[in-house]
């Protein structure tokens, strides 16, 4: 940015760049504040364990024995899968709204899923045992288990409970966000782009596939949004995924996030190695989220890179 | 030439698909809750304060305190995340405008009760009590980092056409900004404001250690608060059918008072050209 | 654009006006002689309280009580950190937890309640009987059929189905899982060494539900499972019961007078500070997974307003508000712990406490 010759400290512009820089650093203080005062009151547990805790699989408060491991694997594993699903569907979804649908059908369908955004997820997670727990349990399950039993995927005992049915209603929670905000994405992008491709004798499909790859910048922002809430749910899915921290193939059996575990025995825990344990957990699930923000991030632009 | 026609019929059936798929999700889910709620539902639910089991009562104080502690978290929270967005899409190439970006996305992946533990700590404690500023601090900042990712992806996505034009006719950068490159984003910026305003509105954990829970109709805030999700959560967790019934009752309202928002934000904010 | 622009700023600066008005003013003690106060813990305790401080409120409308449910372990912090007046809890605190208390602090138990097994499984009609060590084999996974040896011999006569058996337990920390653990720990050793007793603990099996709903929710939900709940919530849901073999090896079903018989077997034993586990208690109509939920206090109470409002407030609690629990599902207080925890209420004081008399807990 280049400054004009007559330009004083006080113009109006560095006042601007300075309040909206002052606002950036608050933001940066607060994060930096939290994990200071996180990595503080995990101190004892880091102590205590260090490396070990990550990779541990033991989680005994009675016993005074904690390890991280099942609960980074149920988090990760459920939110890849509410991913999975989610993110084909919502683009689906917006892909259809904005490029397909006619108005007049458009903007009702479009405010119903931003409708989904508002179910708080306590209801979520009572809806999922209610109906969606024994609704995979009597009709998807015995299917997916007689037809690739042989998966490790589908092995174990049906009850309804467990990793799929997490990452089920996780990939029905982020849907309404991911679809929300590639909608104004894809409305974002120029009229002209389509008008040139389709003049040049694209079909529809074909031009919608390179506005999808202009957008993918905004799409990954989508992502990480739908992501984020993925990773850091957990009313929701604490209601159906089981609770056990144990790590598993199968999708039917029961799992265990961080956020769960963090929310479960929080209020609860006393005793100072339980609670430097259980805010050691916070920590690494921060790390957690930086590292999937980066690569969903790098995987979204690399996708749309490489189809523009 | 008929392979590609194909694929683009197919492709219109799939995205069909995957609307309807996910709307009939929603019409499934609003309709679990409204068979289980309707019942509850009278003028008197909606302005009494919570009872005893067998007594009625109702969410009055509950609405009144989700709103007021929306508003609190509002007017501090959609500011700064606009602020904080704008600066990302600006001005936010150097190693501090990355290192913001990381931490802001990080943030939404927080889960809500680390921030309600963390405002806990710092108000809370110090102050001695619970209280709704507490609650809305709580809120604030689950709300930011949502509105920034929104706000700097939209703000981006504003052809560089628009702003070299006004530059071009003398208007300085912060007017350029603020008059036209923000009003340009606006609908996507709503957009995200929406969905940290549902997001807050559904979140219990937070509010359980900063604005605790009342009975009572309050509007001080140094006094515990209310809220619709904090009594949904009373409700629901009790071992009473008719408390249930008014659990997903309360769900109906918060989901109507959602709506509603989103209704007048989209009128707000609609492009007037 | 310009009258817009005025206009959008106005309106700001009006509501942000409005939402700082309000905190001119502090609503913290009321106005005149309304005396506020909050309580906060147990949430199995939370429809009773709920009840009772309505109608105590209807007694005294100068008083406004709040309580709010988030958990016997966060009713003992939030009390320890003076952010509420009292706090309710199923387990009593343990030594450390009263040592590092800013304060004395004294247990007033002021209901009972029961941990109950419930189960699907709809194959079978009458109440399933347990004795302990199957409810220990079951719960450490060696049971894994309801056609065991072990549930067979429990149930002679009764048709046990061919299938296999799936255990529901607490996933949050909980007071409920505090008790249960308790009584599993005092009627097996091999319990108390693998898993022993606590609000969070490890179990070698099964499916972790939230809170007592969740746990019954997924029994409800899915079948050939059995969980542990407070038994308002087994009964509330239309689900079985089962019958449990106490200490003088009868079966006895959860039921009001056996939770009091209980209580009432264990007076003598209850030691000066009111802390007692009643699980797994003497007597013959005893039924052993049973709990006293306790309201805790400062002993000294400084502030004359907030002294008398929980003095008078327990009192009635355990006099008067003892009526409002069987429709409830909790069992009342036997009468010989009604005087003794009269006795304990009589004793929070006003005074300073000089420093250094802490006194440690008798036994």
């Amino acid at each position: 940015m280049k400054k004009s010759a007559n330009q004083s400290i006080l113009s109006g512009d560095n006042i601007f760049r300075f309040a909206l820089a002052s606002c950036a650093s608050l933001i940066l203080l607060i994060v930096i504040g939290m994990i200071v005062v996180m990595t503080q009151n995990s101190w004892l547990s880091i102590e205590r364990f260090g490396l070990g805790f990550l990779f541990g699989t033991v989680w005994d408060p009675i016993k005074g024995e904690f390890g991280a491991l099942p609960f980074v694997y149920g988090t990760l594993v459920s939110s890849l899968l509410a991913l999975l699903i989610a993110t084909p569907l919502s683009i689906g979804v917006a892909v259809f709204l904005v490029e397909q649908a006619p108005k007049s059908l458009a903007r009702p369908l479009a405010f119903l899923v931003e409708l989904l955004a508002a179910i708080p997820s306590v209801v979520y997670g009572l809806w999922a045992i209610f109906v969606l727990a024994p609704l995979l349990r009597v009709y998807v399950q015995p299917v997916l288990q007689s037809s690739l039993g042989w998966l490790p995927f589908f092995k174990g005992s049906v009850t309804g409970l467990g990793m799929l049915t997490g990452g089920i209603i996780l990939a029905i929670m982020i849907t309404p966000i991911i679809t929300a905000v590639v909608r104004d994405v894809l409305e974002a992008v120029p009229v002209t782009q389509r008008e040139a491709s389709l003049a040049l004798g694209a079909t529809h499909w074909e031009t919608t596939k390179i506005v999808l790859a202009n957008a993918s910048s905004g799409i990954a922002g989508a992502v990480i949004l739908g992501l984020g809430r993925a990773i850091g749910e957990t009313m929701a899915i604490t209601m159906v995924i089981g609770n056990r921290p144990k790590i598993s193939a199968s999708l039917f059996d029961p799992s265990y996030t961080i956020a769960s575990v963090i929310a479960n025995e929080f209020t609860e825990a006393t005793g100072d190695l339980y609670l430097s344990a259980l805010i050691e957990m916070c920590l690494i699930l921060f790390v957690v989220t930086f590292i999937v923000n980066a690569l969903a991030k790098l995987l979204i632009l690399s996708v749309g890179r490489r189809t523009a | 030439m008929d392979r590609r026609r194909l694929t683009n019929s197919f492709a219109t059936i799939v995205t069909a698909v995957c609307a309807f798929t996910v709307v009939g999700v929603l019409v499934a889910i609003l309709g679990y809750i409204s068979y289980k709620g309707a019942s509850s539902l009278s003028w008197s639910f909606l302005v009494e304060t919570p009872k005893p089991v067998g007594e009625g009562g109702g969410i009055g104080n509950a609405i009144v305190g989700s709103l007021i502690m929306l508003g609190l978290a509002s007017i501090g929270g959609i500011p700064i995340g606009i602020a904080v967005g704008t600066y990302l899409a600006e001005m936010g190439d150097g190693w501090f405008g990355t290192t913001v970006r990381f931490v802001a996305d990080a943030m939404i992946g927080i889960p809500s009760i680390v921030f309600g533990v963390f405002i806990y700590a710092l108000v809370v404690l110090q102050q001695g009590y619970f209280s709704t500023l507490a609650g809305a601090l709580a809120l604030a900042l689950i709300m930011i980092p949502i509105i920034t990712r929104t706000t700097e992806e939209m703000t981006k996505l504003v052809p560089k056409s628009m702003r070299e034009g006004a530059l071009a006719l003398g208007a300085p950068q912060w007017r350029v900004t603020l008059d036209i490159v923000i009003p340009a984003a606006m609908t996507g910026i709503a957009t995200g404001v929406m969905l940290a305003v549902a997001r807050v509105l559904g979140e219990t954990a937070p509010l359980l250690f900063t604005a605790f829970g009342s009975r009572f109709y309050n509007i001080y805030l140094d006094e515990p608060m209310a809220s619709l999700t904090v009594q949904i959560y009373n409700y629901a967790i009790s071992p009473f059918d008719e408390w249930h019934e008014k659990a997903w009752a309360a769900t109906m309202v918060l989901v109507a008072i959602i709506l509603v928002i989103n209704i007048l934000t989209r009128y707000v904010t609609r492009k007037k050209y | 654009m310009a009258s817009s622009k005025t206009s959008y700023f106005l309106t700001t600066v009006l509501i942000i006006g409005l939402a700082i008005l309000p905190a001119c003013f502090s609503g913290r003690q009321g106005k005149g002689n309304v005396v506020k106060m909050q309580g906060a813990g147990s949430s199995f305790i939370s429809p009773l309280m709920q009840k009772w401080v309505h109608e105590f409120g209807f007694l005294n409308p100068d008083v406004k009580i709040d309580y709010q449910s988030i958990g016997s372990g966060g009713g003992i912090k939030q009390t320890k950190e003076k952010t509420i007046q009292f706090g309710a809890t199923d387990v009593a605190m343990s030594d450390e937890d009263l040592k590092s208390a800013p304060g004395e602090i004294i247990h007033i138990p002021v209901i009972l309640g029961a941990v109950v097994l419930t189960y699907n499984l709809e194959q079978v009609k009458v109440p399933i009987r347990f004795s302990p060590e199957t409810i220990v084999d079951i719960f450490l996974g060696k049971i894994t059929r309801w056609d065991d040896d072990r549930i067979k011999a429990d149930n002679p006569g009764v048709e046990l189905p061919d299938v296999n058996l799936i255990v529901v337990h607490r996933s949050d920390g909980s007071g409920t899982s505090a008790v249960f653990t308790n009584y599993l720990s005092k009627v097996s050793p091999e319990w108390k060494q693998k898993v022993g007793e606590g609000t969070s603990p490890s179990f070698p099996v099964g499916l972790g539900g939230k809170g007592n709903e969740g746990v019954t929710g997924q029994v409800k939900q899915t079948p050939n499972t059995i969980g542990y709940v407070e038994l308002a919530y087994a009964v509330k849901n239309g689900m079985p019961v089962a019958e449990i073999k106490n200490s003088a090896g009868k079966f006895i079903v959860p039921s009001f007078e056996s939770v009091t018989s209980a209580a009432a077997e264990t007076l003598n034993d209850t030691p000066e500070d009111l802390r007692v586990s009643i699980t797994n208690a003497a007597g013959a109509d005893a039924y052993p997974i049973s709990s006293y939920v306790y309201v805790i206090i400062y002993k000294n109470q400084p502030e004359e307003f907030i002294r008398k409002t929980l003095i008078d407030f327990l009192t009635w609690g355990i006099n008067e508000g003892q009526k409002h629990a069987r429709p409830l599902y909790y069992a009342p207080l036997p009468e010989g712990m009604v005087k003794r925890a009269s006795a304990k209420i009589a004793l929070v004081s006003g005074g300073t406490t000089p420093a250094g008399t802490l006194a440690a807990p008798s036994r």
